[in-house]
């Protein structure tokens, strides 16, 4: 038997954790994903069968479902990124399409990228200096994607104050975490 | 500058990258298309000074590809259309 260390994206055996004021950057470690593109000609059905996934409808253009075990991300026309525990939903892409059939394309995207939770007192200006995003113009469920340090990144609203979720590329964590940590300590 | 994605609102140039002439959508058929219509396909773009459609890609957004058609002159856009939905009036993807 092979004895594996299972690591973090920024290469540790637990989350890592900054703290700069009241604000906390947390590693996700605990996330699943997976993508979900509509076939050509199939958007219907697909949508159809990804609202008896989400039991809700999948979100709109700019939007995000949260929500469990299943969270969703508008990413593009008839595309959406797929959330759940990773704990108990591993093998998410398996279970989507196992509902989604022929209706569309899933890929496992768990190990494709790195998050970061941003929470605390107020996380907004810390926002600001990262990305374009109107932070301020944002409400809870909002989710767009965006350039931060380079790097194509989700950001997820779970309140425009106090919690926000960035999903990037794996293989740039560090650099992303360089970025959030050098905001975190020039904007707080 | 700022351009007007169709879905996801106002969003900053930086976000985006520029391909060239919209031209490129329309490909010739390669069932019937001659030596003549490839090289001109391939080689040949107007250069106008004015209203010229081009195709973008949001690579720091959500990666669509668009239509913008733009004066060269003024760098104003007049309009923003996702290249799919252009692509499909010309009966592509159908």
């Amino acid at each position: 038997m092979h004895s594996l260390t299972p690591i973090t994206a920024l290469g540790g055996t637990a989350p890592r954790v900054d703290q700069v004021a009241g604000v906390t950057c947390t590693e996700i470690t605990d996330l699943a994903l997976a993508s979900v593109a509509a076939r050509l000609g199939k958007e219907k059905a697909c949508a159809k069968a990804l609202k008896a996934v989400l039991k809700a409808a999948p979100p709109d253009a700019g939007k995000a479902l949260l929500a469990q075990p299943f969270s969703a991300v508008w990413m593009g026309p008839d595309q959406w990124m797929i959330g759940a525990d990773f704990a108990t939903h591993e093998d998410l892409a398996e279970q989507v399409k196992a509902t989604l059939k022929d209706a569309a394309s899933v890929t496992e995207q768990t190990d494709a990228w790195c998050g970061f939770d941003l929470a605390g007192d107020d996380v907004r200006p810390v926002m600001e200096l990262l990305c374009n995003v109107n932070i301020r113009a944002m409400t809870g469920g909002d989710a767009t994607r965006t350039s931060i340090h380079h790097l194509g990144c989700f950001v997820i609203c779970g309140d425009p104050q106090s919690f926000i979720r960035i999903l990037g590329p794996r293989a740039s964590a560090g650099s992303l975490h360089h970025a959030i940590t050098t905001a975190m300590a020039s904007a707080l | 500058m700022i351009i007007n994605h169709p879905i996801l609102g106002p969003r900053d140039s930086a976000e985006f990258t520029y391909l060239g002439d919209a031209a490129m959508i329309d490909r010739p058929d390669p069932d019937t298309a001659s030596p003549q219509d490839w090289h001109d396909y391939a080689y040949l773009r107007d250069n106008p000074a004015g209203t010229h459609r081009e195709l973008w890609w949001h690579e720091g957004g959500d990666r669509s590809w668009l239509v913008i058609t733009r004066n060269t002159l003024t760098h104003e856009i007049s309009k923003v259309e996702i290249a799919r939905d252009v692509a499909r009036k010309m009966g592509r993807s159908k």
